[in-house]
C-alpha cells in the first residue's frame, strides 16, 4: 500500500492562488474609479469583477452550524460527464438502490464535455449566488476550473460527519489529495490515465512507449488531444521531461517536437477522438484509459487496446463537489458518500473501467459480477508496477504560468 | 361611456388633438418592442465585446478590467492571420459552389415546376433536422472506412490511404451544404419576380433562349445573387462547426479560434478583439458591394 501511495506525488495539482489579495484591492480600486457616465464608464462597466460576495466562507456556507440547520430534502441535481455510471435496460442500477432505501429522487445528468466550457456556463450564477441547478458537480484535477472553484469560495465544505464511507474504504490515492487537502471540498469521483489507444487490426506491433505516436508509418492516422494541459503533458513525456518538474524552456522544446509532429497528424480532437478511433479513420490516439476498455470490452470494438507507455501516463481525477447556492445539500453529501460503498462502487466501476476510488470493489467485481477483466486490470486498480508509471501533471503557479503553457501549446492545435 | 361620446359629438376639436398626438407617438411605440429587442440583445452585446477588446482579464478569476489595451489587435492579427485567409477562402468557395448548384434548381423551380411549392418544401426537408446533426452524418458517411470510402477501398477502386475528411475539400463541401437554403431561397424569390412579360418581349426582338437567358434573365437576377452572397457568405466566414467536425489539423476557421478562446482558455480579450475584427471586415466588404450593386436591393432581399 505504502508502495502504491508513495509514486504518486501529491503535488499534483493546486490552484493557483498567488496574489489574489491585490487583485481583489485592485478591483475595487475600478469599480469606485468608474463614476461618470462617459464612454470610458460604460465600457468598464462591461468588465467582470472575479471577486464576489456569493464566497461559501464569506457567508458561513460550509460551517458545522450552516450543515446542522440543513433540511433533509427528498431531491438531488447530479452533473456529471458522459458514460460514467452503470447502465442496465436504460436504467442506473446503483441510483434506483439508492433512490429506494433513501427516498430521494435523483435527476443524474450528463451535461460535462470540458472543464472549461462547463464551468463558463454556471459562472454567472455561481458569482451571483444562484443555484447552478446542480446539487453535485465533477471537475477534474489537471484543468483550472477545480482550482477556481475553490479558490474563489464557491465550493461548499464538506460535512465531513458524513462521509463514514469514504474514510472507510477511499483508496490511498483519492484520500488527502494534494489538490484538496484533507477532502475539504471533494471526493473523488474516478481518476484515469491520459496514454496510447491503438486499433490492432492496423497496427500489428506492440506499442510500448510514446514514440509511436510520433512515427511516420502511422501518417494521417495519429490522433492527439486539442485540449493544451493535456496536450503538453504529452509532449513533454516524448522529450523525456517530466510534466511536473518541466520549466518554460521545456514547454518550448516540447512544443517543438509537437510542431514536428503537426503533419503526421490527423486532427487534435477533444473527446471526439473515441468516435475517430471506431469510425477507424485513426489508428493510435492520446486517449482517456476508460473510454477505450469500455469501447473494447461492451460495445465491440475489441481490436481497440489502450496501454500506459514506458514513458509513463498522465494520472487524472475527477473530483465530485458541491457548489455554493446548494439546494439539496444535505442529499448531495448522502450520493456522494454512498458512491463509496464497494457494493455500489463494483457496480459503477464494472461499467466505466476507469481507475477505482474503492480497492475493496475489486473481489465484488471478481466474484459477484463475475467480470475477471474489468477486476484484473491494472489501469482499474493499479498494481505497483502501474502506480510507477503514473505521471502527474505540471502545477500552475498563477495565471501568468497559465497563459504561458497555453500560448506555448495553443498554436499547435489552434493554427 | 355616453358622456365620451357625447362629447365626441359636440366637437371634433379634441379629437384631432389627441389623433396628431398619437400619430407622433405610434411610430415610436410601434417600434418599442424592435428597438427593445434590439438595444437587448445587439446594443448591450455589442459594447460588451467592443469593450472587453480593449480589457486585461485574468485568467484565473477572470476579473476583466479596462486598460484601453489595443495590443490585442496587432497581436491576433499577427498570430490568426492566416486563419482569417483560410476562412474567406473556404467561405467564399463554398458560397460559390452553393450559387452553381442552385441557380439551376431555383432558375428551374421559378420557370418551369407546376408544383412550385411542393419543390420549394423538397429543397428545405433536410434542413429540418438539426445543422449538427447534419454535419455529423456526413462525418460517419465519410470516414475512411465508412459506407462510400469503405467499400470503394475494398474494390479497389481507390487507394488505402485515400480519405475525404480532414480535408479542406470536406469543410468547403460542408459548408456548401449546410448553407445551401440560404442560397437557393433569395434565388428563386428573384427569379420568380422576373416579370414574364419582358421574356416575351425579348423573343420578340429575336433574343434566343441563351441570349435572353444572358441578356435579361442573369441582369434582372442579380439582387438574388448579390442577396445570396451576403447570406452565405457572412455566416460561413464565421461558421466553426465544419471545421470542427471534418476538417482536420490545417483547416480551422476563425470561428473555431474564437470559441476557443471564450470557452477553453478563457481568453476574453483575443476572443473579442476576433470578433470585433471579423464584424468590421465583413460591414467593410458589405459597404463596398453595396456600392457597386446599389443599396436598395440589399433592403429587398435581404
Amino acid at each position: 500500500m505504502t508502495d502504491q501511495q508513495q509514486p504518486v506525488d501529491p503535488a499534483l495539482w493546486r490552484g493557483l492562488t498567488h496574489a489574489r489579495t491585490s487583485r481583489r484591492g485592485f478591483l475595487r480600486a475600478a469599480g469606485v474609479g468608474a463614476g461618470a457616465l462617459s464612454l470610458s464608464s460604460i465600457l468598464a462597466a462591461c468588465g467582470t469583477a472575479g471577486v464576489s460576495s456569493s464566497s461559501a466562507a464569506a457567508n458561513g456556507v460550509g460551517s458545522a452550524e450552516w450543515w446542522a440547520q440543513q433540511p433533509e430534502t427528498k431531491t438531488l441535481n447530479y452533473a456529471n460527464w458522459p458514460y460514467y455510471i452503470d447502465v442496465a435496460h436504460g436504467k442506473h442500477p446503483s441510483i434506483e438502490q439508492f433512490q429506494q432505501s433513501t427516498g430521494i429522487t435523483v435527476d443524474y445528468t450528463e451535461p460535462i464535455n470540458d472543464n472549461q466550457p462547463f464551468f463558463t456556463k454556471i459562472r454567472g450564477d455561481l458569482q451571483a449566488g444562484n443555484y447552478v441547478g446542480y446539487d453535485v458537480i465533477v471537475l477534474t484535477n489537471n484543468d483550472i476550473p477545480l482550482g477556481q472553484m475553490i479558490e474563489l469560495g464557491w465550493a461548499v465544505p464538506l460535512d465531513h460527519s458524513r462521509m463514514t464511507n469514504f474514510a472507510k474504504y477511499a483508496s490511498p490515492l483519492v484520500k488527502d489529495p494534494s489538490w484538496d487537502p484533507g477532502n475539504t471540498y471533494t471526493m473523488a469521483w474516478q481518476s484515469g490515465y491520459t496514454c496510447i489507444g491503438y486499433n490492432t487490426k492496423y497496427i500489428k506491433e506492440d506499442i510500448t512507449s510514446i514514440q509511436s505516436l510520433f512515427d511516420p508509418k502511422y501518417s494521417g492516422h495519429i490522433g492527439m488531444m486539442g485540449i493544451a494541459v493535456e496536450l503538453g503533458a504529452v509532449g513533454l513525456l516524448a522529450i523525456g521531461v517530466d510534466p511536473a518538474a518541466s520549466t518554460p524552456d521545456d514547454w518550448a522544446k516540447a512544443a517543438e517536437t509537437l510542431s514536428a509532429q503537426k503533419p503526421l497528424v490527423r486532427s487534435y480532437y477533444d473527446q471526439d477522438y473515441i468516435k475517430a478511433l471506431k469510425n477507424e479513420d485513426i489508428w493510435i490516439s492520446m486517449v482517456w484509459s476508460g473510454d477505450v476498455f469500455q469501447a473494447s470490452a461492451y460495445q465491440g470494438y475489441d481490436t481497440l487496446k489502450a496501454v500506459i507507455p514506458d514513458e509513463g501516463g498522465m494520472l487524472w481525477t475527477d473530483n465530485q463537489l458541491i457548489p455554493v447556492g446548494v439546494e439539496n445539500p444535505v442529499a448531495a453529501m448522502t450520493f456522494m458518500d454512498y458512491v463509496y460503498d464497494p457494493q455500489v462502487q463494483a457496480l459503477i466501476e464494472d461499467y466505466n473501467a476507469y481507475v477505482c476510488p474503492v480497492p475493496a470493489a475489486k473481489p465484488i467485481i471478481a466474484n459477484q459480477l463475475k467480470d475477471p477483466t474489468v477486476a484484473n486490470s491494472p489501469t482499474v486498480f493499479p498494481d505497483t508496477q502501474m502506480v510507477a508509471r503514473s505521471k502527474p501533471y505540471y502545477q500552475f503557479q498563477n495565471s501568468a504560468d497559465f497563459d504561458q503553457w497555453n500560448n506555448t501549446f495553443g498554436p499547435i492545435f489552434e493554427g | 361611456m355616453e358622456q365620451h361620446v357625447r362629447a365626441d359629438l359636440r366637437g371634433v376639436e379634441p379629437e384631432r388633438r389627441h389623433n396628431r398626438l398619437g400619430r407622433t407617438l405610434s411610430p415610436y411605440l410601434l417600434g418599442g418592442p424592435a428597438i427593445l429587442w434590439l438595444v437587448v440583445f445587439f446594443l448591450v452585446p455589442l459594447v460588451t465585446m467592443l469593450s472587453l477588446s480593449i480589457q486585461t482579464c485574468d485568467t484565473f478569476t477572470l476579473a476583466c478590467k479596462l486598460t484601453w489595451h489595443f495590443g490585442e489587435f496587432p497581436d491576433v492579427i499577427s498570430k490568426f492571420g492566416d486563419t482569417f485567409v483560410r476562412s474567406f477562402i473556404y467561405a467564399g468557395a463554398a458560397t460559390f459552389a452553393t450559387l452553381v448548384v442552385s441557380f439551376p434548381v431555383a432558375y428551374w423551380i421559378a420557370f418551369r415546376a407546376k408544383r412550385k411549392n411542393f419543390f420549394l418544401l423538397l429543397l428545405l426537408l433536410p434542413f429540418f433536422v438539426s445543422f449538427v446533426i447534419r454535419t455529423t452524418a456526413w462525418q460517419f458517411l465519410l470516414s475512411d472506412q465508412g459506407i462510400v470510402l469503405g467499400t470503394l477501398k475494398d474494390h479497389h477502386l481507390l487507394p488505402q490511404s485515400f480519405h475525404v475528411l480532414a480535408t479542406g475539400w470536406a469543410v468547403i463541401a460542408g459548408l456548401a451544404y449546410n448553407y445551401l437554403p440560404f442560397t437557393a431561397l433569395p434565388l428563386y424569390v428573384a427569379l420568380e419576380r422576373i416579370d414574364r412579360h419582358v421574356l416575351e418581349a425579348s423573343h420578340d426582338l429575336y433574343a434566343n433562349r441563351r441570349v435572353a437567358f444572358t441578356r435579361v434573365v442573369l441582369p434582372l437576377s442579380i439582387p438574388g445573387i448579390f442577396a445570396a452572397f451576403l447570406l452565405t457568405f457572412v455566416p460561413a466566414s464565421g461558421d466553426y462547426v465544419n471545421a470542427a467536425i471534418l476538417g482536420g489539423t490545417n483547416n480551422l476557421m476563425i470561428g473555431n479560434i474564437i470559441q476557443n478562446r471564450f470557452l477553453l482558455l478563457p481568453d476574453y480579450p483575443a476572443a473579442s478583439a476576433l470578433s470585433v475584427i471579423l464584424m468590421v471586415m465583413m460591414l467593410v466588404g458589405i459597404a463596398l458591394y453595396s456600392k457597386v450593386l446599389g443599396s436598395r436591393t440589399i433592403e429587398e432581399y435581404v
